[in-house]
């Protein structure tokens, strides 16, 4: 059967959350104090190839639950559905191009019949200049699976760093664990992204 | 005006229809642009789901931006109803997905804190907009027709008239933020960030159609525009885990 072709993608562009930060839709947080899990924060910045802060970025993340088990209707052999919780978050850049989600820590979700993924969350960025989002992961320091896992063994060593979020030695009031991860658009330590 | 095309070799996904990351003649895009090729990846789990299923709560009144400022009152403008369908790459429709749209009013100002050029501002009109396709992928939205707007790309640049979707779709490969555009504009070929993507049948596909069936008597202009995402079939990879349909 002939495939009918794709529409093109193009920029959020500068205003995006009059349409895309409404009151319902910004989701930094994604757990409630009864989400079983680890809770935790993450933190970061968006910068771009001249190391500035990128001040109007929107992120989305989307993450299975503690058990490994994505709140989808694809078939999953990995935990159990927590109605509850989404696994989906978004929110915008600050001024100073920082930006936060506070969340559990997602389980282990499987690669093929055989093989588990290490524990990560997919991010999507979207901002003003660019005609296409950026796709990546964050995979956790602190995870014995992270140094294995399948789909982080095909970025170039090098690289790998970039998609790992580094445990602060802080954590929250509430005793989170705080896990840094910072975007670089372009450049320097430039995150890597997927083509997806 | 000549509108420079450098074309750079880091393009998601398909290069005939999706625009490059660098496009020089669209300047925000130099320091954004990343410069590392992009990495493959195999469609795991974590790329065949994503947060599209889940996000439902919208109300009517979302889908009318004439009249969902809050104010009580209607926006002034060309009343228009932009309709379409969402469907996938083998023309099935896809249903109860999420549309996110924005834009400026008639005459070309966003109700933004940054939008700060002397177009002015109608109280009665937000423009936010957000539906759900039905079952048969179709999604519907009354609005006022967005004014062109200048902004500071290149000296005298003024963006064509056009409204910014959001689309999620059923999974992580669906999501799409595009812009619709409409016919007859002159500026079309004078906007770097239109003419990013590429010339003919693809950028042709950002333009809505009028469509005399959808325009109502005595009150809206009709235009018809149908948006195709991206599945799962487009690239297979032998890894890939493609289990999809089974409900929980
Ligand atoms: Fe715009």
């Amino acid at each position: 059967m002939s495939k009918l072709p794709l529409t093109g993608s193009s920029t959020v562009g500068p205003f995006f959350s009059i349409g895309l930060l409404t009151k319902d839709m910004v989701h930094p947080v994604l757990a409630s104090p009864e989400t079983p899990g680890e809770h935790i924060r993450i933190e970061g910045r968006v910068l771009d190839g001249d190391g500035a802060p990128v001040i109007d970025a929107l992120l989305e993340i989307w993450q299975a639950n503690a058990s490994g088990h994505y709140n989808h209707p694809a078939a999953q052999t990995t935990g159990t559905l927590d109605p509850d919780f989404s696994g989906y978050g978004r929110t915008g850049t600050a001024k100073d191009g920082s930006f936060w989600f506070e969340t559990v820590k997602p389980g282990a979700v499987p690669f093929d019949d055989n093989t588990l993924q290490a524990p990560h969350l997919n991010l999507t960025i979207f901002s003003r200049g660019l005609l296409n989002h950026l796709a990546t992961r964050l995979y956790f320091e602190d995870e014995a699976a992270t140094a294995t896992d399948p789909v982080l063994q095909l970025v170039p060593a090098e690289r790998r760093a970039t998609l790992v979020a580094r445990k602060d030695p802080k954590a929250t009031e509430e005793g989170k664990a705080v896990y840094r991860f910072d975007i670089i658009m372009q450049g320097e330590g430039e995150t890597a992204f997927f083509n997806l | 005006m000549d509108i420079a095309t450098t074309f750079e070799a880091i393009v998601r996904g398909d290069k005939e229809i999706f625009p490059p990351y660098l496009y020089e003649a669209y300047q925000s895009t130099r320091r954004r642009a990343p410069k590392q090729p992009l990495i493959e990846t195999p469609l795991t789990i974590s790329e065949l789901t994503g947060p599209g299923p889940y996000l439902s709560r919208v109300i009517p009144e979302d889908a009318d931006l004439t009249r969902n400022s809050g104010t009580g009152g209607e926006a002034i403008g060309q009343r228009i109803i932009v309709t379409g369908r969402v469907l996938d790459e083998e023309g099935n429709p896809i249903p109860h997905t999420l549309l996110e749209v924005w834009q400026a009013n008639a005459s070309g100002r966003y109700f933004h804190e940054r939008d700060q050029w002397p177009g002015p501002l109608d109280p009665n009109f937000i423009g936010m907009g957000r539906c759900l396709t039905n079952d048969q992928g179709e999604y519907r939205f009354l609005t006022i027709r967005p004014g062109a707007y200048p902004w500071k790309n290149h000296y005298n640049a003024w963006r064509p008239a056009h409204i910014h979707f959001s689309l999620f779709g059923p999974n992580m490969l669906s999501r799409l933020v595009t812009q619709m555009y409409f016919a007859d504009d002159p500026l079309h070929n004078l906007d770097p960030i239109m003419s990013s993507v590429p010339a003919g049948k693809a950028r042709e596909r950002l333009i809505a159609a009028y469509d005399h069936t959808v325009t109502e008597q005595e009150w809206a202009l009709g235009y018809r525009w149908d948006i195709v995402l991206r599945g799962p079939n487009a690239t297979p990879f032998e890894n890939a885990r493609q289990e999809t349909g089974e409900g929980h």
